[in-house]
Parts: structure tokens; sequence; C-alpha cells
């Protein structure tokens, strides 16, 4: 029907439609030093995020892991593997939860959360690791717990809990049980969220000290009791072993409280996928056919790099991201330094905004606009962040650059739509929010640079001492600068912020347009809706000074 | 003039009840339908939804499964032939094809029986008579006694008379006691002392009897057609040498190494034999020949075949239609110097059956899948989903190729071969290739020992080659993923796992092989501890059917993969059969089935029961017994356990997995 439809005999409407969008140019040499420098920076930190996270990976200790084997246990990610559909993609979230946090090595927090495709059913998935201090939950296990939960209470996605947990971690007990954060809301949300009509299926595969909806229960290794032997013995006297207390055979047979009795691991998953069969049927977000991106994903590495004072053409990493590379840019002549538009992922319409150096008013204003348009269309939302922050100084601010900042963050919190953040630089001062936010290895994350931090402190002391008719020694600037840098540089780093859950994870960049399609098939599981934006910060003045700063600059 | 004893009945067919099944019966129905004829179909309860019934103009059901109450029974299908109004019964092999009875029966109630006079059947069914027969009408016969007088020295004298070397048999024997061959004059006095011994103490007589031995026998057969006009004629031979079981696997046409004044001496002898019964139809003259090429009798075989149409092949006749068109009273189409001899043709026998280790076990079960080769003739009675039977014979199919030579024609049939697809139960395919690459057999050197005289290298295991473990590998677990059209990325992104690649391990035979998937259509396979690249392109998905184009160690070759319920079949540069992990939940006990329950291995027939429950059995000890394929097998204890309840008894049919014992649970 198309003349320039590729695929002629499976044409149809999505990708015929989105040929009416031209695809991207590149014009990157990749023989220019630039790109062999960026390439070889970036490999070699994402070499580093697959090291590390391959060692997470393992789990526990190698005498913690041959005792789970020796039980007749799966591992907590070969329970996932067995779970979820074959031949499909599973995302793990917030794999690099409490690294380095504690004094100990808790890999993942000991919990391993995500998405995954269970009997065709996009599901989230939370498995205890028992063979990480036998999974107890430290304070980021909650956390990370929770988090998930929010991710499926948010996009409806039903909930499966591969339990096999000792319960709360005692000698962290003060900061994972009381507060409203804590402990208890996992249980809360359980219930909660089955009000709501999503569906939660529990598989005790191990120890299940307290709460919870139970179902299927692995024979011999999978108890539930409110109080272990221990306690019980403490109590009443009473001694039992925990396969009398709270086993298989009295809670399918005599409590009622397990609902389907397995005879191991493989078995228990099986019957999960069985009950997820049975779960009400998602409806397609997707189109079935959808074009690649034109240029590879790996250039990514070339064009960005690792170091974040040099800029980029973020133009060139949406070309590497989107389905044929094709780009309806929405008012490219104006506000330059945040670029928006429309293209597809998997066939699926979405709204990009990628920051293109700082923001000013017009790039504010512009994106607010955009975003408009996207929520009342019901389009999600893509942000491909690298911020430096709002611009600063004088003209700035008289032209409102507060207000208008103030609008595209009204326009970002208040918009219903699913909105899924990539941190692919810095990530300096206002604005991380939406439902998914993953982060490239070479992002950093703070209310501003270290050098800018570093500058702040600095001019201070100096005019201090001006003040106070001393001198300012360039050996007094580098020390104090020194630590400041590094604080913030550690502080910065994605693996500082996705240890303590400010993201849902870190991610190779050429692996952004999997990432970034995965999360959105589990945002559009709900059905997107109506959007009523708060008051927008408008005045006419305003708008005409900024137009002045504009023609002026 | 007629040798028949009763004038023979002709009359025009236009409908004619086939009393077979499978591909024979079918393979009657194509001609009969070219030739306007209306086929019947009878079926027994294991058939109703069998191929050749569905393809029958009509079909009459005839009784249960066993055969002797339906395809043998001779009342219930002269009844039906009436009732359908055909005029003729085609009898195809087997079942009723050579019983005289059925001829007269036949004859009886107005109706043709497509075959010979009853005569005929009844003087090659005696083996003596028919030996005399073609004695007196001067066809080669392995000369023998079978005499009253014991003597040695008379047996030593018919001995020389017969020529050496010689036969002795013990006249009760059996299993190859008391038997010797004496190769010349000077051996006979100790083979036969030591055969008499031998059989004295087996069967506490030494009766002997003295054959000719004939050295290194080939099975060489002359198809023959006689009509009421006293026509006969030979359509060339067919050597069937290459046997197991006594049961033919590759025949072809004609006999390799054969000069053409033996070849025309066969075919008048033939011809002579035939027409010393008055036969009419098709049938087969077999002879034993010795490697210088001489040739003796063995029997007549009074029917059509399973191997005429290499015969067919050769001669660009249908043997068939001649067989119709003879009952009906005409002459034979063909004179004898009219029939050419063109090329040459292989026919191989596809059986359901496990051929490993030379043990050649016969299987029955569900055909998960079934694809036939597009480029020979394939004569078969099934399609995918079908079952081979216990019942009847487990011949899934008959490959059928033509060449202008037997070279050419050995290579279209390794590659029909290569082609024909069979899940779900074992063949003999693999084994028939490896036939056909042995250097004996390619030279022509075809005789009824070939199989256990070169057991070694037929039977050697042979390890899977690079290509085989990178296709089987990369080709199991393309089949494992999602057959529908991708949903979203999460069916779309196959394996995708963050910032890792997921790993699978697979097996190829009994090797483990560690698969990392870099990217859909990117791999690493751990091969011995090597990494091997692969890449995957031109992958199209078409059903249960994936076809890729795999690249690894600069070898680039295709592939395709066919899932079945069961199991998942990998084609390319070799062809394996992967079988899939169970689901846990059919193994696992929420079935009731708990690990160790003895199980039946097959469908089958319970014939004894040997435990009760609450009895203690100990590893290895027999609680049941049951025959499946005429077979007895007996199902052990798997481990010590004590039964808990018998679920099945003595009589009753079972399917495969079906639970036999059930034991208790131990702690």
């Amino acid at each position: 029907s198309f003349p320039n439809c590729v695929r002629n005999h499976h044409c149809n409407a999505a990708v015929a439609a989105s040929q009416l969008w031209a695809p991207l140019n590149s014009e990157i040499d990749v023989a220019s030093d630039a790109f062999v420098q960026n390439k070889s920076s970036m490999e070699e930190i994402v070499s580093d995020l697959r090291n590390k996270i391959a060692k997470i990976s393992i789990g526990g200790d190698e005498k913690a892991r041959s005792l789970h084997r020796k039980r007749n246990k799966l591992m907590a990610r070969e329970r996932i593997e067995t779970l979820i559909d074959p031949g499909t993609a599973f995302l793990e979230l917030s794999q690099l939860a409490g690294y380095e946090m504690y004094g100990d090595d808790v890999p993942a927090a000991g919990i391993v959360t995500g998405i995954g495709s269970v009997a065709g059913k996009t599901c989230m998935i939370v498995a205890n690791d028992a063979t990480v201090k036998g999974g107890t939950y430290y304070p980021m296990t909650v956390k990370k717990h929770l988090r998930a939960q929010d991710i499926a209470r948010e996009n409806r996605l039903p909930c499966i809990y591969l339990v096999d947990s000792g319960g709360a971690n005692l000698p962290r007990q003060a900061d994972i049980f009381a507060d409203s954060q804590h402990f208890g809301r996992i249980f809360y949300n359980q219930a909660t969220m089955s009000s709501d009509g999503i569906p939660q299926l529990a598989v005790v595969m191990g120890s299940c000290t307290a709460g919870g909806a139970y179902a299927i229960i692995v024979r011999k290794t999978g108890t539930v009791f409110l109080g272990g032997p221990p306690l019980v013995k403490a109590a009443t006297g009473e001694e039992i072993s925990a396969e009398a207390l709270g086993g298989a055979d009295l809670h399918c047979s005599e409590s009622g409280v397990t609902d389907y009795y397995a005879h191991d691991d493989q078995h228990a998953l099986a019957l999960a996928r069985a009950a997820a069969a049975g779960l009400p049927s998602q409806t397609p977000a997707f189109e079935q056919e959808f074009e690649e991106p034109l240029f590879p994903a790996e250039e990514i590495y070339g064009i960005v790099g690792s170091n974040l004072k040099k800029t980029f053409e973020v133009r060139e990493v949406i070309a590497r991201i989107v389905d044929g590379s094709r780009f309806d840019e929405f008012k490219p002549r104006y506000g330059e330094t945040l670029v928006t538009g429309w293209a597809r992922l998997y066939g699926r319409q979405v709204g990009i905004l990628a920051n293109n150096g700082v923001l000013f008013s017009e790039s504010a204003v512009k994106g607010a606009h955009f975003i408009e348009l996207c929520a009342q269309r019901g389009i999600p939302l893509l942000f491909l962040q690298n911020i430096t922050g709002f611009m600063v100084g004088r003209d700035a601010e008289a032209g409102g650059i507060a207000k208008h900042g103030a609008k595209l963050v009204t326009a970002v919190a208040c918009a219903r739509v699913p909105k899924i953040t990539v941190l692919i630089g810095g990530s300096y001062g206002a604005g991380n929010y939406g439902m998914f936010l993953f982060m490239w290895p070479n992002a950093r994350v703070s209310v501003m640079g270290g050098e800018q931090a570093a500058n702040v402190l600095a001019t201070v002391q100096k005019d201090k001492r001006a003040k106070e008719g001393k001198t300012w020694t360039p050996e007094e600037d580098a020390a104090l600068r020194r630590p400041v840098e590094a604080k913030y540089d550690k502080e910065g780093h994605p693996y500082f912020a996705s240890a303590r859950l400010w993201d849902d994870g870190v991610i190779d960049p050429k692996d952004t347009r999997k990432v970034v399609g995965l999360a959105l098939q589990a945002c559009l599981n709900k059905p997107i809706e109506k959007t009523t934006f708060g008051v927008f910060r408008m005045n006419y003045n305003a708008e005409v000074y900024a137009l002045g700063h504009r023609l002026g600059a | 003039c007629s040798s028949t004893t009763t004038n023979p009945l002709i009359k025009k067919i236009d409908r004619v009840l086939i009393a077979n099944r499978g591909e024979i019966a079918i393979r009657v129905m194509k001609t009969a339908r070219k030739m306007g004829i209306e086929s019947v179909a009878v079926f027994s309860d294991a058939d109703r939804g069998a191929l050749f019934v569905r393809k029958a103009d009509k079909a009459f059901h005839i009784g249960p499964a066993q055969a002797s109450q339906s395809y043998l029974n001779v009342d219930k299908v002269i009844e039906t032939a009436l009732k359908a109004g055909a005029q003729g019964i085609h009898p195809g092999y087997g079942f009723l094809s050579e019983n005289a009875g059925f001829a007269d029966r036949c004859a009886e109630a107005g109706l043709v029986f497509i075959g010979p006079p009853s005569k005929a059947i009844r003087d090659m069914g005696t083996k003596s008579l028919a030996k005399q027969i073609m004695q007196d009408a001067n066809v080669p016969v392995v000369e023998g006694f079978h005499g009253k007088d014991q003597s040695d020295a008379n047996l030593k004298k018919h001995a020389k008379k017969i020529g050496y070397p010689v036969m002795l048999k013990a006249v009760y024997g059996g299993g190859g006691k008391g038997m010797r061959i004496a190769w010349k004059e000077e051996d006979f006095d100790e083979a036969v002392a030591s055969a008499r011994n031998e059989a004295k103490k087996s069967f506490g007589n030494d009766d002997m009897l003295v054959e000719k031995f004939v050295e290194r026998p080939r099975h060489v057969e002359v198809q023959v057609f006689g009509d009421h006009h006293n026509n006969h004629v030979y359509l060339w031979e067919r050597d069937c040498s290459v046997q197991r079981r006594h049961q033919k696997i590759i025949e072809e046409a004609p006999a390799p190494n054969i000069s053409m004044e033996t070849r025309v001496r066969l075919g008048e002898s033939a011809v002579r034999a035939a027409a010393a019964v008055g036969y009419v139809g098709a049938g087969t003259v077999e002879f034993i020949m010795d490697p210088r090429g001489d040739f003796y009798f063995m029997e007549m075989n009074t029917r059509l075949q399973v191997e005429h149409p290499v015969s067919e092949a050769i001669t660009g006749t249908d043997l068939v239609e001649w067989q119709l068109r003879v009952a009906q009273g005409e002459e034979i189409p063909l004179k004898q110097k009219d029939i050419p001899l063109k090329g040459h043709a292989f026919e191989c026998r596809v059986y359901a059956e496990d051929t490993r280790k030379g043990a050649f076990m016969p299987t029955a079960g569900k055909l998960d899948y079934v694809e036939f080769p597009t480029d020979a003739r394939v004569d078969t009675g099934v399609v995918t989903g079908d079952e081979v039977s216990v019942h009847y014979d487990p011949m899934i199919a008959k490959v059928i190729v033509w060449g202008k030579d037997r070279v050419e024609a050995s290579a279209k049939l390794d590659r029909a071969l290569k082609n024909t697809r069979i899940a779900g139960l074992p063949t003999n395919i693999d084994f028939v290739r490896t036939v056909l690459q042995h250097p004996e057999f390619i030279k022509g050197n075809v005789y009824t020992d070939f199989i256990p005289d070169f057991q070694k290298d037929l039977f050697h295991e042979r390890e899977a080659s690079f290509e085989q473990i990178v296709e089987s590998v990369i080709g199991q677990h393309l089949a494992e993923r999602p057959i529908s059209k991708p949903s979203g990325p999460f069916q779309a992104l196959n394996d995708f796992r963050l910032n890792a690649n997921l790993r699978r391990s697979y097996k190829v035979e009994d090797k483990e092989v560690q698969l990392e998937i870099v990217d859909k259509d990117s791999f690493i396979l751990n091969i011995d501890g090597k990494p091997v690249e692969a890449k995957v392109y031109n992958l199209t998905q078409d059903g249960h059917k994936t076809t890729f184009t795999v690249e690894a160690d600069g070898r680039r070759w295709l592939a395709e993969t066919v899932q079945t319920e069961q199991s998942i079949l990998v084609y390319g540069a070799g062809e394996a059969q992967h079988q899939r992990q169970p689901s846990a939940l059919l193994t696992g006990a929420g079935s009731g089935a708990s690990l160790g329950d003895a199980v039946a291995p097959m469908p089958g027939i319970i014939e004894k029961v040997l435990v009760n429950a609450g009895d203690k059995v100990t590893q290895g000890q027999a609680l049941v017994v049951m025959v499946a394929m005429k077979m007895e097998y007996i199902i052990r204890a798997s481990k010590d356990a004590i039964v808990e309840s018998i679920s099945c008894a003595p009589g009753k049919n079972v399917a495969k997995n079906t639970v036999l014992v059930h034991f208790k649970e131990q702690q």
C-alpha cells in the first residue's frame, strides 16, 4: 500500500503511519579519535558494571549455596528462570540494591525482583535469596520489596512472591520493622493490591515466618508459622519440628493456610505457572510489526563516552533507540536545548524529551507544552535526561526560569501517562520523576556537580578570606576541593544511587531500547488515565521578557 | 487351457472392497480411483480414524482391534462386501491374501477374489508339494534328503548326490542346535556325529536331514504375472537380501551384480513355476542365490508383495492395475518382450523400531510428527498424530526411489530418507542410511547375513559432529521460544537479561553443552570447554517449524527444527530428536503418581501382575508382565518400596506412561 513499506506482506497501519516520519540522519565518524576514545572509556565502565552484576548474581557464599542445594532447593534466580515463559525477557530491578552499604556483603539486598512473562501474563516477581543471610530483610531488602510492589500496584501487575526468608534481620530490626515504610507495609500492600483486584500469589519455598497471601507450598522445605520452633518452645515449652509446626502437610490438609501442595521447587513453580495461566488476560498494547533502528546501538558508546563534560548530540542517541530511527520532532527550532518529539518503540508511540544542553526558560516551556499534548493523547513519555540543571544568572531569573521550570515540573508530575526516565548523563538539580528510572553507568546524580559544589564552597571561602584581608592560596583551594569533589563523585555515582534505590537499575547504554521497551510494556498493563494538570504559573509579561531574552541571547 | 479347477468368475468390477488396512489399502485405492472403480474400506475399532478409511469412497466397520476378529474374519469381510455391493475383494498382502479358504468363499459368494486360484495358493502353501511341482517343472530346488533310512552311510550317500557343501539338520531341531555344515566329504563323519550328539541331548532324537548348503545366500525373487488366458510373464527380479529378524528392510530391482544371462534364467524359471501351478494374477517366486549366481527355488508368494513398487519403477507398470484387469478377465497388458528394464529402484521400509545395538525392537505409540519427502514415492497410511498400533505391523511407510543406475538410486534414497521426518517413535531410518553408506552395500555385495556380518560397522556409535552439536543446541533453544507472534517486548526480546547473558544447558546425546545467549541471534556455545561463537540468520517460524541458517567456525548451513508435544526434532547436518522436559505438573505427585512408580514403557496389554498391595519389593524385582508388539516386557521396581496399590489388571490395555503399580510414599 505504501510505496516504501519495507515489509509489504505484513504491512499494517501502524508501520505505514510511522513511515511518514523521516529517519534521523547520523553524522558520526566512527573512525574519529573522539569516537574511539569515548567507545573505549564507555566499554570500560560497562564491563565493570557487568562484572559487578555477575558477582552479585551468584548470590550468597559458597557454603550457603551448597547447603541450599543440598536441601534440594533451586537458587532464587533459577526459580525465576523456571517460572517465566521460556524464550522471553526478564527485566530485573535494582540489581545493585544494598551495594557496599553494609559492612558485610548483601548481594542484591538478598532479594531478586523483576518483571517477567508468566504464562503470557506480565507479572512482578519477588524472590527471596535464602543464600544471602538466610533471606532475612535488611533495610534495603524492605525498600526493594516495597519498590517492586509499588511498581506492581502502579501498573496493575500480578505479583508472584517466591518466599524463602527468615524474616526480619533481627540486629537491624529497628530500621526495618515499625515505620510506615517498613516491613508491615509489605503485607499492607498485598492486602490492598488484592482488594484492588491485582492478583497476589505466594509460593512458599522455604521459611515464611509471618504474614502474606499463601498459596503454594513445597513439601519438606516450605514452612509457614507465626512463631518458629525456638519461639514456641520458649513460650509454651512445646517441642516441635518446623515441618510438623507449619509444613506443607499441615497447611494443605489441616489448617487450609496453603492451597496447593508441591513436591519440590520445580513442581511448585509449575503450579505457579498454572495459576498464572488462569489469571485474567492482559490486553496487548504493542504492534506485532515494527522496524529496528537503522544504526547499531553499540555506537552509543562512541557517541557518549564517560566524560560528562563533553557534550554530545542527543539525536544520535535517539536514532539508536527508536523504531526505524524515525523521529517526528516537535518545535525543533524553539528551546533547542530540549529536544521533543514522537517516535515508536516496538510499534508503540512514545513522546520523547531529551536534554541537549542547559535548560532555558524556552526549553522548559516547550517541554511543558509537549507533555500537555502527550497527556491529552495518552502517549507515554520517555525522558532522556542529561541536565546540568536550570540556567542561573540574572537574565534567566528575570525571564522567570523559576516559574518556567516549575511549569515543566508541574507538567511532568501531573501527566498521568507512563513516564520512563533514563539518566544518560548528568542529573544535577531538579527533577527525577516517573514510573521507571534507569541510569547509564556514566551518569551522575546530585544536587549539583562535584566541581560546581567545590566551586561554590571555594568561592564562599575565598570571599570570607578577602573580607578578612587574608589570601587564599591555590594549595588551600585544592585541599578544599579534593574531598568535596571526591564525596560528590562517590555519592553521585550510579552504583551509590542504585544501592539506595534512587533508581530502578543501572543499564548498559546499548540495551536502552530493550529496557525502555520492557518497562513500557509493564506500564501499559494499566489503561492510561485522563490527566488533570495542576495550576501552571503563567504570566504574559514574563513571556514577553523571555522572548526578549531569547532574541538577545 | 487353464489349470484351475473351477471356471474363473469374470465380470466387470466397478466397486472393490479392500480387505486390508494402512498403506496397501491406500495403494489399491489410488489405482482403483484412476480406473474409475469405487473403493470400499473395512476397518477395525483401532482404525476408525485412519487415513485409509478417510480416503475410501465407502468404509465399513468390521470388528474389534484384534485382527483375528476383524481383518481375518472371513464371514464378516464377505458379508460386508456383499452389503457394500462390491464385485471383487482385493486382499492386499498379509491377512487373508494367501488364505485359500477365503478365495473359495469369495467364489461361492459370487465375488471376484483379486488373487490367484485357490488351488495355486494351496499348492504353493504346502512346502513339499511346492518343491515337487518345481522339480517337475525343471525349476532348480535346494536338494535334500528327508528319508527314513537314517544310517550314516545312507546320509553320506545322499550328501554326495546333493553335492558339497551340505547342511545336516536335526529333524526336530531349532535354534541352530543340532546343525552342522560339512564343507567336503572328509568332514562328513565328524559333522554328522557331532550334530547327532547335540540333537540327542537337546531334543531326545537324532534323526537328521541333509540339504544342499547355500553359502552366503542372497534373497532374490522374481515378480511374475499370469492371466486367465494362460499367459505368464516375469517383471524381472528384486533383491531383498538386507534383512533383520528375517524381515526385509531394503529391497531393490534389479538385483545387483547379476549377469543378464542369469537374470533371464531366473525370470524364465519363475515363469515356469507360475505356469506349473496355473498361476493367475501377481505372484512372486523366491529363490536363494549363492555367490556364483546359482539359484534355488524357496517358495512362491501368491500375493502382491510389499516391495512391488520397485518392480513397477523399473518396468513403468502399475501392478495393481494389472491385478484388477486380469481379475476382470483381461489379458496381461504387455508381452514378455515388451516389458522394459529401466534403471534401478530402491525401497526402504520405514519401521517403528529401536535399532540401537542391533536389537530392532518394534515399538508402538503415537507419531508426534510425520513428514515425507516430496521427491520420492512414499506409500504410507499414516499422518501426524496417528498411532502405530500394537495390534498390527509397525511399518510406517515405504520410501521408493528410481535412478538411472544403482549409484544414483542409492543417493536418491539417502536424500529421501534424510527428508523423512518421524518423531514420537524411534525408526530405522538412520540405520538404513548407515547401510546405504557401507562400502560392501555400495559394491552390491548384499546377502541375507549382511546385517549380522557387518554389525560392528553398522551399530558403531557415532559421535555427533561439530555441526550436529551446534545445530542441536541452537535448534533446541530456538524451539523453546514462544511460537505465537510477540505481544510485546517481553515476548519479542528473546531471553534478554539485564546486564548479563542468559546461560542454558542442553544435551546432545550424552554431552552437556552450555549455551550463552548474547542476543536473540547470537550465541556462544561451550563445547568441551571451548567457546564457539555461533550466529543465526534468516530465522523463520511457521507454526511448529523453525528454519534457520547457522554460522559457526567459518561454516554456514541450513537447519530446521520441528516441535512436537513430546520432543524437539532438529534436522540439518544430521538429524536428532530431543525429548522435551516433561512438565513438573505431570511428573510431580500432584497428579497422583509419585516418583518411582512403575509405569508402562509403551502401550500394551497386561499379561500378569506379580505383586499385591502391601508387598515389600526390592529394586529390580519384577512387578508386572506386559505384552506389546508381540513381545514380552517385564516391568521392574525402580527402588526398594512398599506397594500401595495396583492400578492394572491382566488383559487390560494400557497406554504409555500409565501408572501400573503405585508405591507407598517413603519418608
